[in-house]
């Protein structure tokens, strides 16, 4: 039987990784990606704790995060077409105009 | 032997999650993102999630990086030279100390809690999809609609921005 705190454990260091990816990665899709791995390490949380407490709750609000996740990656996908047509790079740090 | 499944499962999601974060080229890491989905859907069987290891496998494998990648592919990146912040080694230390606080305080701790309505039980007597939408479609039926209006506007939002722009015409030319 696998303890609830191993989960808990794999979701923390999946979390902190992709925080880190957000922090020092500089190609926004990158960072995308890494905000999708802290996503999932959220959902591994939730389905634990719905397991553990017999509780459905948890794997709804599972899924309500996936579909919010697939409207994140296609918003931010079509913002990184269009900062990409306007010849800037996907380097996160020479985006810093709102309008040109 | 689900130790031996769970363990499998959540090294080889931690080590794909850090060559997502690590790897240089988008395109190696965009596939190493598909391993960790992949395999963290497998933590998802081992909870007895079979709904969420298929939607996840669906949406996410297949809906969700099949875009990054189609991205990847449109805008033929070239990899940076300098691909990491300039100062990336001071988040590094303090990160490692953070987790490993966090780690020893998370394995200690015991978490209990009120326990729920949906007992293993009675949720593999009719399968896990049966009970997500018995309580999808009762209790939670006004937050499935609201996320349907938002991936409308979500799918709006993204064609509006994405579509070719009209060139600006000249008005005091006319």
């Amino acid at each position: 039987m696998v303890p609830l705190s191993a989960y808990v454990a794999v979701s923390a260091v999946l979390f902190i990784t992709g925080l880190l990816g957000v922090l020092i990665r500089r190609n926004f899709i990158i960072v995308l990606m890494s905000v999708e791995i802290m996503l999932n390490a959220a959902n591994i949380n939730l389905v634990a704790f719905s397991y553990y407490l017999e509780s459905m709750a948890g794997q709804l609000v599972a899924l309500f995060i996936i579909a919010i996740a697939a409207g994140e990656a296609a918003i931010g996908l079509a913002i990184i077409i269009v900062v990409f047509r306007g010849k800037i790079s996907t380097n996160v740090d020479e985006m810093n105009l709102l309008k040109w | 032997m689900v130790l031996v499944f769970f363990t499998y499962f959540a090294l080889v999601s931690i080590v794909a999650g850090v060559m997502t974060v690590a790897l240089k080229h988008p395109v190696h890491c965009g596939l190493a993102l598909l391993a960790l989905l992949l395999h963290v859907s497998g933590l998802f069987i081992l909870l007895n999630a079979e709904f969420l290891w298929a939607v996840q496998v669906i949406v996410y494998a297949g809906a969700i990086l099949v875009l990054y990648l189609f991205v990847l592919m449109l805008m033929n990146l070239k990899t940076d030279d300098r691909y990491l912040h300039s100062s990336y080694r001071y988040f590094l230390a303090p990160a490692a100390l953070g987790s490993v606080y966090v780690l020893s305080l998370l394995l200690r701790s015991p978490f209990a809690g009120t326990k729920g309505d949906a007992p293993t039980v009675a949720v593999l007597q009719d399968g896990d999809t049966y009970a997500v939408g018995i309580k999808m479609f009762s209790e939670y039926l006004l937050q499935f609609e609201i996320v349907g209006v938002f991936l409308l506007g979500a799918v709006i939002g993204a064609i509006v921005l994405a579509k070719t722009p009209k060139p600006i015409v000249e008005k005091r030319g006319r």
